[in-house]
């Protein structure tokens, strides 16, 4: 039973997210659905262009066009299916209780850290003024308890049925009509256009909240944070480590001998542990600054801090001050890396 | 899909010159669902207000006044809707009030918290080092003090002056806290638990003027007779006592310290006798409704003597009691000499205050619930008890400590106020609290209202024993002053 809910819960958040997709995908064939998978093959292409910028914004401007030229009508089944997944998103004891349960620990943990480095008191708003990017939002989950606390959040998901959601909900609340936006694309998509518009390096914060254990590349996804978060701005991750203990539970009890999720679901090999993960973040300009580790109790649905980091964990990393160029953030390749990221891909 | 949800925000808001004929059907849908609330009214499309506390009086004000002064909810967008008109005392009348309560030192700490304390004793309040409680069918007293009459039990204070106290605090809040006076509700609308394609996820409030508001979270102050409760169809757990209270202000017949709270179990109900000042007291007499009738018709002399003979007659005293009382009292107090306190004599009453004398009905009721879906209940109108304690504005204090410690800390983690999880634990502690003291008030109360010779007996050793066990009572004292 224990072990049932235990590793449900190990795998449930990637499950989901997949299934999500997937149901998109079955139910609305033929239209702009995403998966990972696909996300995951595109996302190489696009890394190429992103060196050539000509391209892409082609690319991208003809995807707007067939969208709207597809949807000038509006089909209420639509309205229908979308208020479904919202409410599916949002329900705080339902698929996605786990998530909702642990901004318990994330926000305030985001918050803190910020709070450490940006001393300016706000009453009411501890985050206002800051520029903080939620990579893989979802349905905003995290987004929301962001942009409520003042800071000015933008959520990005692939999936733009989750996009749709997180805006829904957004939407009726006015006091996040100014502080939190969303669009659907990709990491690697909004780090290329910052070069082209605002520029690169102008979050001072990015969160990653059980994202990383479903990317196929980490070392891209590593380069485009360190792109896109300022000098001394925070990176902030948490995902799944990658133990005996999180395969024996994600892997073999949840997927080989429960089936609670179809053989297959889960690559543990995309999990990472700390260590792993710190080596890449210092290698793109990050410094680790703390780990920490995270429990679900199935049985009270509520998570705490704990010393151990095998199976869930909490990262934090600043990126370094002395960067070469921090100022000119224009320049299309402020990065050494950048030519080699491209090139290897 | 993408355009779709450009219309939502349009609707909303935000998108602004994006609606062109092609979208009109939908936006229809969605205004429909969204945006019902606006039509026929001026509220504005940003007219969410975070919070709305219906019910201005004691438990409400000081809710508004304590979510206005927390730092973590500053910017918050707070309401406060009373139906009656604004109470300012710029002088403090010179007839006291009939309607007091006896506010705890865990109250008064809340309440100068939030910066009304200091008003108050500016306008006035009466402390009392001591209460003696006893039967009236035998010689058992209790009497509560702390530490050698050092410090305050607790205060009387009029309601009217804790009223117009927080409405001045109020006032030096406007900033942060709106108030709409004569304002009366005529419908709440609730939300659904989930997002449904045509319902707003708040919850929405129309006045008689009216106008529609929106709020994410609703805290229903409006006292015993609750609509807010009501609508939502909360069960209560009630029953009248078949009682009534009457109060009176009291003139004392000789000038005194006053600082003691008297209170003495008659077989129709308990009779209190509370210190206002040197030479007035405030009573509160609860006893059968005919009785009640009968003592309000009453010429002033015949109250008067009804009051002192209510006091000291010792008719109800039976011999066997009497004398199985002193038995055990003097068992007692030979194992321990020091423990217990003597018996003080209550002042007497020379007259009443003009036109002072009033009666209401008592009863007793709780709601099984505290709290739904962006609502919760505070004060009366989740809980109502026997005024035998001076418990009642003590709980509704309390409730407001503890769901303004949970909603600040709620803001602080970027919560939805609304939000059900904040919200559980609020009714988890308060019932925590409540639950118990609700139980022993009516343990008490039915105890009392009896004169059988077994459960008199009972009492009478029980209230004695306590009497003598220091360590027990200031259990007592500890719990109930919070």
């Amino acid at each position: 039973m224990y072990s049932n809910k235990f590793s449900r819960l190990v795998l449930g958040l990637y499950g989901r997210k997949r299934s999500s997709v997937c149901g998109a995908v079955q139910s609305a064939a033929g239209r702009s659905g995403f998966s990972w998978t696909a996300v995951c093959k595109q996302r190489s292409l696009r890394l190429q262009r992103s060196s050539c910028p000509e391209v892409q914004h082609h690319a991208l401007s003809s995807q707007i066009s067939t969208r709207s030229a597809s949807q000038t009508t509006v089909d209420p089944d639509e309205v229908r299916r979308f208020q479904s997944l919202a409410s599916k998103w949002w329900d705080e004891q339902g698929e996605f209780a786990a998530l909702h349960a642990m901004n318990d620990l994330r926000v305030p943990f985001i918050r803190d850290n910020l709070l450490n480095v940006h001393r300016a008191r706000h009453p009411g708003k501890p985050l206002a003024g800051l520029r903080i990017l939620d990579v893989g939002c979802g349905g905003g989950l995290l987004t929301e308890p962001l942009g409520r606390l003042g800071a000015n959040v933008l959520g990005i998901d692939p999936v733009e049925d989750s996009i749709c959601t997180a805006q829904l909900h957004a939407s009726y609340d006015p006091d996040l009509r100014d502080c939190v936006s969303y669009q659907a694309c990709t990491l690697e998509e909004l780090s290329a256009e910052g070069e082209e518009e605002q520029g690169a390096g102008h979050f001072d914060a990015v969160v990653a909240s059980e994202v990383v254990e479903h990317l196929a590349d980490l070392e891209t996804f590593a380069f485009c944070c360190s792109h896109v978060v300022k000098p001394g701005g925070s990176l902030f991750i948490t995902t799944i480590n990658k133990t005996n203990l999180s395969y024996a539970l994600g892997i073999v009890v949840a997927e080989q001998l429960l089936r609670i999720v179809p053989s297959g679901t889960h690559d543990w090999e995309k999990f990472i542990s700390p260590v792993e993960l710190e080596r890449l973040l210092e290698s793109n300009g990050f410094s680790v600054q703390s780990v920490q580790g995270m429990l679900y109790n199935p049985v009270s649905g509520a998570w705490s801090w704990t010393n151990s980091t095998a199976i869930n964990y909490a990262l934090h990393a600043v990126k370094l001050r002395d960067d070469p160029q921090p100022d000119q953030a224009e320049e299309s390749s402020p990065h050494p890396e950048d030519h080699t990221a491209a090139t290897h891909s | 899909m993408h355009k779709l949800s450009k219309a939502a925000l349009a609707c909303n808001g935000l998108g602004r010159c994006f609606i062109t004929e092609k979208h009109v059907s939908a936006v229809k849908i969605i205004r429909r669902g969204l945006v019902c609330a606006e039509h026929g009214d001026d509220s504005g499309k940003n007219d969410v207000y975070d919070v709305i506390i219906s019910g201005g009086g004691m438990v409400g004000s000081a809710m508004a006044c304590s979510l206005g002064m927390d730092p973590n909810l500053m910017g918050k967008k707070i309401l406060l809707l009373e139906a009656g008109n604004k109470k300012v005392m710029d002088k403090v009348p010179d007839i006291y009030s009939t309607r007091v309560s006896s506010i705890s030192p865990g109250s008064a700490t809340l309440l100068s918290g939030i910066g009304a304390w200091e008003h108050i004793t500016e306008m006035r309040c009466k402390p009392y080092k001591r209460m003696q409680v006893w039967d009236a069918c035998s010689d058992a007293l209790i009497t509560f003090d702390k530490e050698n009459l050092q410090d305050e039990m607790a205060y009387i204070v009029e309601n009217d002056i804790v009223v117009a106290a927080l409405t001045k605090q109020l006032h030096s809040l406007s900033d942060n806290v709106q108030v709409k006076y004569r304002s009366k509700v005529v419908k709440y609308r609730w939300p659904m638990p989930h997002h449904t394609a045509d319902s707003i996820p708040w919850v929405q409030v129309t006045l008689a003027s009216g106008q529609t508001l929106q709020t994410k979270l609703l805290i229903g102050a409006d006292g015993p007779n609750s609509m807010v409760r009501r609508e939502l169809g909360i069960p209560t757990v009630k029953w009248n006592y078949d009682q009534s209270a009457v109060v009176a202000v009291l003139h004392l017949s000789e000038p005194t310290e006053n600082n003691v709270a008297w209170q003495r179990f008659l077989p129709t109900g308990p009779i209190a006798m509370l210190p206002l000042s040197d030479t007035e007291s405030s009573l509160v007499w609860s006893t059968s409704h005919r009785l009640a009738e009968e003592l309000l018709e009453l010429d002033e002399e015949s109250f008067v003597d009804a009051i002192n003979s209510a006091f000291w007659n010792n008719e109800n005293q039976s011999e066997l009691i009497e004398t199985a009382g002193s038995l055990f009292r003097g068992a007692l107090s030979t194992i321990m000499p020091s423990a217990g306190s003597p018996r003080q004599l209550p002042p007497s009453v020379a007259g009443i205050g003009p036109k002072t004398r009033v009666m209401f009905p008592l009863g007793m009721g709780h709601a099984s619930e505290y709290i739904r879906h962006r609502v919760a209940l505070i004060g009366d109108a989740a809980h109502r008890v026997h005024p035998l304690a001076g418990q009642g504005a003590n709980l509704g204090f309390g409730d407001v400590a503890s769901l303004t410690q949970l909603l600040s800390q709620a803001a602080f983690n970027g919560k939805d106020l609304g939000a059900m999880q904040h919200l559980l634990e609020y009714e988890t502690e308060r019932q925590r609290h409540n639950l118990p003291m609700m139980a022993a008030i009516d343990l008490m109360k039915r105890l009392y209202s009896t004169n059988s010779v077994p459960v008199v007996l009972l009492r009478t050793l029980g209230l004695q024993a306590t009497n003598m066990l220091p360590a027990l009572k200031e259990q007592i004292i500890a719990f109930a002053s919070k």
